[in-house]
């Protein structure tokens, strides 16, 4: 096999496994910071402990994020040298950046983590979990601008000779698709974050933990999650929007709308026939698609059948996209169901149904982000930066990436593991009662 | 000052800031592990992790730093280097990557584990040798272009007497830094035997470097004659840099002004260091890129330049507070708080 498709292996490898760390790390200290901050309201012991143990998890996934973090970083020059070349003379400014969000965040985790009883006020603590909120969503931003760039470039020509001119930075980062992506992926990330707390104590309610502090945990998560799976629709919205505009052909592969026409129908689900492109099986509202990508039933969307063949999308993406959507809605049904049960009197939110749709959340909100960062990849081939460069001219010469494919694999696999026995050694025999009635025998 | 002249000085003084807080981080993980083989473990042990557990992160992003900025200023570095180092980038990486989860689910994970020692320390010798030939390589006849098609000569890395001085080099300075560090932070924590111990392992690692760093020159001279010419026209820099030497281990050997004896190990690394980099100029991959050669277009440059002192505006009173919280506050040193 050659190197273009190892690299592509390597690099889906890392990223795939690295995203599950990031997202958790980008979204967790919001609710770190916010049950930290409702305990010394409230004068609330529970949600100060609820801060901590998130806190005490939270590290593990930090530091694996951290590593997998550096190794896409390098990989990039590695793996993709052209790419990286045109990338730094073009969309580097973000890339820096990042650096120094990261960098900032890293400092204050630090001070963070080993300063709980350090300060009289502990209010200062508490600001303390201010700049690592900051530091770690404003990387996503960043790094979300260069994702961006690759799939709507701008902020520079090319002159006849191929060559980079004209360079405005500030215009690169700041591409058609930052905006809608940027919100997509910060909401989101919150979103996954919050949902596996939920998840996380809805499973402990289950397994018979009686505790309040487990109900003031799920109270607290669901709440957040369900505003934060209604902007996450929100802004899967306007990104449909913005790729109808800017990104055609990726927004028809995922559609699987073959022919440009005002009024078009949505398809949803179904199966293709892959030789005669014929849809079956699937359900078809009328002008749905014009709807949403428009925002006018009549509007025109454009089709496949605008786009030249060789630079269409692979079709699959479709059932990423549908698969990655109802998850989204499922998202917002359950936390939807869970607050109007706790807001109407008569109502069990901790009904075991409801316990159990929460649980499984928080595996299908991670199966999500992968399938939508699987489709906005795979909806940009064949380019690797649209209309500019293409996937195979980007990526390295060297031999044996099939190798580093194979140890890097090693690597995740094995990460991944010591990661789930760290994590559950965690917390094994020291369930939140025993803590908090360590903690308050403590005080008296 | 010309552009490529700050992006090179912002580059190599972040590339010599991660030299320093890396060797002190590689250096006390392999001092942990000899110390428990040796059975000491519990004299300095306690004072190497009240030291790395704040700032594990921050040493890190130092090389991360290095490397995205090398991309963003001089883009052609990318490319060949890129190309060229994909096993020994790809294997310095994936080090990288065990020893840093592994120090964090050791110490968060709050288990002792002899196999995360193992791997922390061994670890911390294997990734500055593999980092060092990136110098190596930089000094030219390991990356040939022929027509389009950049190749890498692993074989000739390998067998190259001054690729060899380099990594001996590297790793006995790391374990020289570290230890004059930890002295120094034993010592401001009043843990006398600590201290006495590392002060020991400061003095046995001091002649070795003096002794690599003299091998490096005459590898040098003849792997790359244009560049050792040029460092002995400057050779009052490499001059100074050996009196910080004799200054810093005199100090060490009295026990006295332990933190000036660490400045001066640090003066003395920064004279040879930046005595080195300047001069390997033009070169950035001799003989292919310079650092004119190299630049990138003056807006993003400039931007970059922008981007950096703001950033430094943010970072640098968050590092003091860093410091001053946990490096320089005595009860957190001495575990009263």
């Amino acid at each position: 096999m050659d190197s273009v498709f190892w690299s592509r292996m390597l690099t889906e490898e890392t990223l795939a496994f690295h995203i599950i760390w990031a997202a958790i790390g980008v979204g967790v200290p919001i609710f770190i910071s916010l049950a930290e901050f409702i305990g010394i309201q409230k004068k609330d012991v529970h949600y100060t402990m609820m801060a901590k143990r998130w806190t005490r998890g939270f590290v593990i996934t930090v530091a694996v994020g951290v590593v997998t973090g550096t190794c896409i970083g390098v990989l990039l020059s590695l793996l993709w040298p052209t790419f990286m070349q045109l990338v730094g003379n073009v969309i580097s400014l973000p890339l820096f950046l990042e650096t120094f969000a990261f960098f900032f965040e890293a400092i204050f985790l630090g001070i963070y983590l080993y300063t709980w009883d350090r300060f009289k006020n502990p209010y200062w603590h508490w600001l303390t979990s201010i700049p690592v909120i900051i530091g770690s969503t404003l990387s996503a931003v960043f790094i979300t601008t260069v994702n961006s760039f690759m799939n709507t470039p701008a902020g520079f020509k090319l002159d006849a000779a191929g060559k980079v001119i004209d360079i405005d930075p500030i215009g690169a980062m700041l591409n058609p698709a930052t905006p809608s992506k940027v919100g997509h992926v910060v909401s989101s990330s919150y979103l996954i974050s919050g949902l596996l707390l939920a998840g996380l104590a809805a499973f402990f309610i289950l397994r018979g933990r009686q505790h309040i502090y487990y109900k003031k945990a799920l109270k607290l998560t669901m709440v957040t999650t369900f505003i934060l799976s209604i902007t996450t629709i929100l802004m899967g919205d306007i990104s449909a929007k913005f790729l109808a505009e800017h990104q055609p052909a990726k927004l028809a592969a995922a559609e699987w709308h073959f022919e440009t026409k005002e009024g078009a129908p949505l398809v949803l689900f179904g199966s293709l026939d892959p030789k005669t492109n014929e849809v079956k099986y699937a359900i078809e509202i009328p002008k749905a698609l014009s709807i949403l990508a428009t925002n006018n039933p009549n509007g025109t969307v454009i089709g496949l059948d605008s786009i030249p063949k060789n630079l269409w999308p692979p079709l699959y993406i479709h059932y990423l996209f549908d698969t990655k959507v109802s998850i989204g809605f499922y998202l917002l049904f359950i936390t939807a169901v869970f607050l109007i049960l706790w807001m109407w009197k008569k109502g069990n939110p901790f009904h075991p149904i409801v316990l159990c749709g929460v649980v499984i959340a928080a595996p299908l909100s991670f199966i999500a982000m992968e399938l939508g960062w699987v489709f906005a990849e795979a909806g940009r081939l064949p380019w690797i930066i649209t209309g500019i460069m293409k996937v195979g001219e980007a990526a390295t010469t060297a031999a044996n990436v099939k190798l580093m494919y194979f140890l890097f694999s090693g690597l995740y696999l094995l990460l991944a593991i010591v990661a789930c026995i760290v994590l559950y050694r965690l917390f094994k025999g020291k369930p939140a009662e025993a803590e908090l009635k360590a903690f308050e025998g403590g005080i008296s | 000052m010309p552009l490529e002249w700050i992006g090179i000085s912002v580059l190599w003084t972040f590339l010599y800031g991660y030299i320093i807080v890396a060797s002190i981080d590689f250096g006390a993980g392999f001092f942990s592990y000899y110390s428990y083989l040796t059975k000491k473990e519990h004299v300095v042990n306690k004072i190497i992790d009240r030291y790395l557990s704040p700032v594990w992160e921050v040493t890190n992003v130092f090389l991360i730093f290095f490397i995205v900025g090398i991309v963003g200023f001089f883009p052609d570095t990318a490319y060949y280097y890129g190309t060229a180092l994909l096993i020994p980038g790809g294997i310095a990486l994936i080090l990288l990557t065990i020893r840093g989860s592994f120090y964090a689910f050791a110490n968060y994970g709050g288990r002792d584990s002899k196999f995360f020692l193992f791997l922390y320390g061994m670890t911390g010798l294997f990734i500055p040798a593999a980092l060092s030939t990136g110098l190596t390589i930089s000094e030219g006849g390991f990356i040939v272009k022929n027509g389009e098609k950049i190749e890498f000569l692993g074989g000739a890395l390998f067998r190259s007497p001054y690729s060899w001085t380099v990594v001996f080099l590297a790793i006995v300075s790391i374990l020289y830094i570290s230890a004059s560090f930890l002295t120094y932070y034993a010592n401001k924590a009043g843990d006398v035997p600590a201290s006495e111990q590392l002060r020991k392992y400061s003095l046995f690692w001091s002649g070795p470097t003096i002794l690599a760093s003299v091998l490096v020159f005459w590898g040098l001279s003849h792997h790359n004659p244009i560049h050792f010419e040029k460092a002995w026209n400057i050779s009052w820099v490499f001059i100074c840099s050996f009196l910080c030497f004799l200054a810093a281990v005199y100090l060490i050997w009295k026990r006295k002004f332990l933190g000036f004896s660490f400045i001066a190990v640090m003066m003395q690394f920064a004279f040879a260091f930046f005595g080195y980099g300047y001069s390997h100029l033009p070169y950035l991959l001799y003989p292919y890129i310079t650092l004119q050669s190299g630049l990138t277009n003056s807006t993003m440059g400039w931007a970059l330049v922008l981007a950096f002192i703001a950033g430094l505006v943010l970072l640098i009173p968050s590092l003091v507070l860093l410091m001053w919280l946990f490096l320089f506050n005595a009860k957190y040193i001495r575990n009263e708080k």
